[in-house]
């Protein structure tokens, strides 16, 4: 089984959010990047188990991004896979960037294209649906557990108000959460087998942006919190039903 | 035209749609164009009531198979509709179906895709839409380049408006694709609001000690007919479901009201509640980071805080 894994680099979760050139780009300054969790933890470490279960599953890994994406895909390739392919532009726009990970899909022929439930980034959550809608396969979003045997795919996912099993032909597009896999770190033998795993590093395909980001902003501060005599619930009840008027 | 995907749970509308539904009135609006509402599969609700919501017509494709998620399915046939009726904007909700669906409809249509908007587009120079990024901490504005567009609306971010009419119900008969996945099992969390709809949620974090003592908060989340949620290191040592986490890796939600009760207020918690309406803060250390993202701050034991608060809105409520 081949399964192709799609990995993004994002700021680290407790990385300082702010942004410079008139608030229109990000400011990188002291950012620590790390692999996007929901791509690790559990798109990743899924398709590692799986391989572990059957030595011949070949693992891809691909990212849409600059050179400076390399430190991330070699720490993603020290947990796993087999060989990375890097497509050397920004990713700035979803389509784009799933357009240029369906050019590679379509040239690798994958069973299983792995991506997280979202970035932490953009949250938009678009690639994988993206991807599926692009190459004409079935998507499962959410998923939690996954099941293979032969040609069928048993996926379980969060639906509205619960979950549900459903049973899906290879090759799917899935979407992957908690619950999927569980967070490994690399050890020394994976950090050192991946310098020599192949990063393969491709040129863009044809593809234009369907949007761009004109500008950011940081939401206002709130003005404070305004303290309540524990003593004084009443007076609590009172602010939430006359001030902030919310019960 | 706008086009409005109104989504389904259990063969009843969802809020999150009648809020895309008011969202997508106040856009048709804007624009100066006409709206309708796009159905797919049996629902039970009154199809001509969504005019209450701004709906003038509602596109119906009533057929069974359509009562479950199978976005290479839902997106065709969404596709198909837009084509048919000449929407120019599609909008979902930032659902867990809208947010499978949408982007794939946004390439069958080749159109850009706002994932989680916050606001109603501008559209004095061109179509620029706000969506939040960096998990809440950050807002973009974006500007679609596409002449068809998609968004998809926040849960909780623009209010279900009443208008005082009704729409015309159409069937639209398209042809229906072989469904590409098959449901076997379906576990439902029964007699709950889905967290991602409440309005109030009670949550609660490791400063209750142990999951013996949640009946203080569920007796809290009571008496305010609220939601009940939890922080992770609760849920990873099972002393509440994990469908309850809260949190960067756990759901993210957006209520009008969140009561945190002995949540220190890590990063990756904030980053799943910040954008509630209000927060309210009970924990008893005064350092707690959660007190600086908080509204309104209780610094005290929340063994003796909860039970009088719920005393407090027992008696508020008897007092009307």
């Amino acid at each position: 089984m081949k399964i192709l894994v799609c990995i993004s680099k994002t700021p680290d979760t407790t990385a300082k959010i702010a942004f410079t050139e008139g608030n229109t780009k990000f400011d990188e300054n002291g950012v620590q990047w790390i692999i996007n969790p929901y791509d690790e933890w559990y798109a990743l470490v899924k398709a590692i188990e799986l391989k572990e279960k059957d030595a011949s599953t070949i693992i891809h890994l691909v990212t849409v991004g600059t050179a400076d994406a390399e430190p991330i895909i070699r720490k993603a390739l020290a947990l796993g896979g087999d060989e990375a392919i890097r497509v050397n532009s920004n990713s700035n726009d979803s389509f784009y960037v799933a357009k240029q990970i369906a050019a590679i899909a379509k040239e690798g022929s994958y069973e299983l294209i792995f991506t997280g439930k979202e970035t932490i980034d953009y949250n938009s959550a678009s690639i994988g649906s993206m991807l599926s809608a692009i190459l004409d396969l079935p998507f499962v979003s959410l998923a939690n557990q996954l099941d293979c045997n032969g040609n069928l795919a048993t996926v379980r996912r969060e639906i509205e108000g619960g979950e549900e099993t459903c049973e899906v032909n290879l090759p799917v597009v899935i979407s992957c959460q908690k619950g999927m896999a569980e967070q490994r770190i690399p050890n020394m033998r994976g950090i050192m087998a991946a310098r020599t795993k192949p990063l393969k590093v491709v040129e863009p395909s044809e593809a234009s942006a369907t949007t761009s980001i004109k500008k950011f902003d940081i939401p206002v501060a709130k003005s404070g919190v305004k303290l309540v005599d524990p003593a004084n619930m009443d007076e609590l009840v009172k602010l939430l039903k006359e001030e902030a008027k919310v019960i | 035209m706008v086009l409005v995907y109104i989504d389904q749970a259990d063969q009843q509308i969802k809020k999150s749609s009648l809020e895309a539904m008011s969202y997508g009135a106040a856009l048709a609006k804007q624009l100066g164009c006409d709206l309708a509402a796009l159905v797919l599969g049996t629902v039970q609700d009154n199809l001509a009531d969504l005019g209450k919501n701004g709906a003038q017509k509602v596109y119906h494709i009533k057929n069974e198979s359509l009562n479950t998620l199978d976005v290479k399915l839902h997106s065709t046939l969404i596709a198909n509709a837009a084509k048919n009726v000449n929407a120019t904007v599609v909008v979902f909700a930032h659902n867990i179906n809208g947010r499978a669906i949408a982007p794939a409809v946004a390439v069958k249509l080749e159109a850009g895709l706002v994932s989680g908007a916050s606001s109603l587009p501008n559209t004095v120079n061109g179509f620029v839409v706000t969506k939040t990024v960096f998990s809440g901490k950050a807002f973009a504005s974006i500007q679609i380049e596409t002449p068809i567009k998609v968004i998809a609306i926040n849960q909780n971010s623009f209010g279900v408006v009443a208008y005082d009419s009704s729409a015309t119900v159409e069937e639209m008969n398209i042809p229906i694709p072989a469904p590409s996945i098959k449901i076997t099992k379906v576990e439902k969390i029964e007699g709950e609001i889905p967290l991602t709809e409440a309005s109030l949620v009670v949550s609660g974090g490791r400063g209750l000690k142990g999951p013996e003592h949640w009946g203080i908060l569920l007796d809290l989340a009571k008496s305010l007919g609220a939601s009940t949620a939890c922080s992770r290191p609760v849920s990873d040592s099972d002393w509440r479901p994990h469908h309850e986490h809260v949190g960067q890796t756990g759901i993210q939600i957006a209520p009008n009201l969140y009561i945190a009760i002995g949540i220190s207020g890590a990063i990756q918690h904030l980053a799943g509640v910040n954008r509630s309406k209000t927060i309210v803060v009970i924990n008893k250390d005064p350092e707690a980071p959660f007190f600086k993202a908080a509204d309104y701050g209780v610094i005290g034991d929340a063994f003796e805080v909860v039970p009088a608060l719920t005393a407090a809105i027992l008696k508020s409520k008897t007092a009307n």
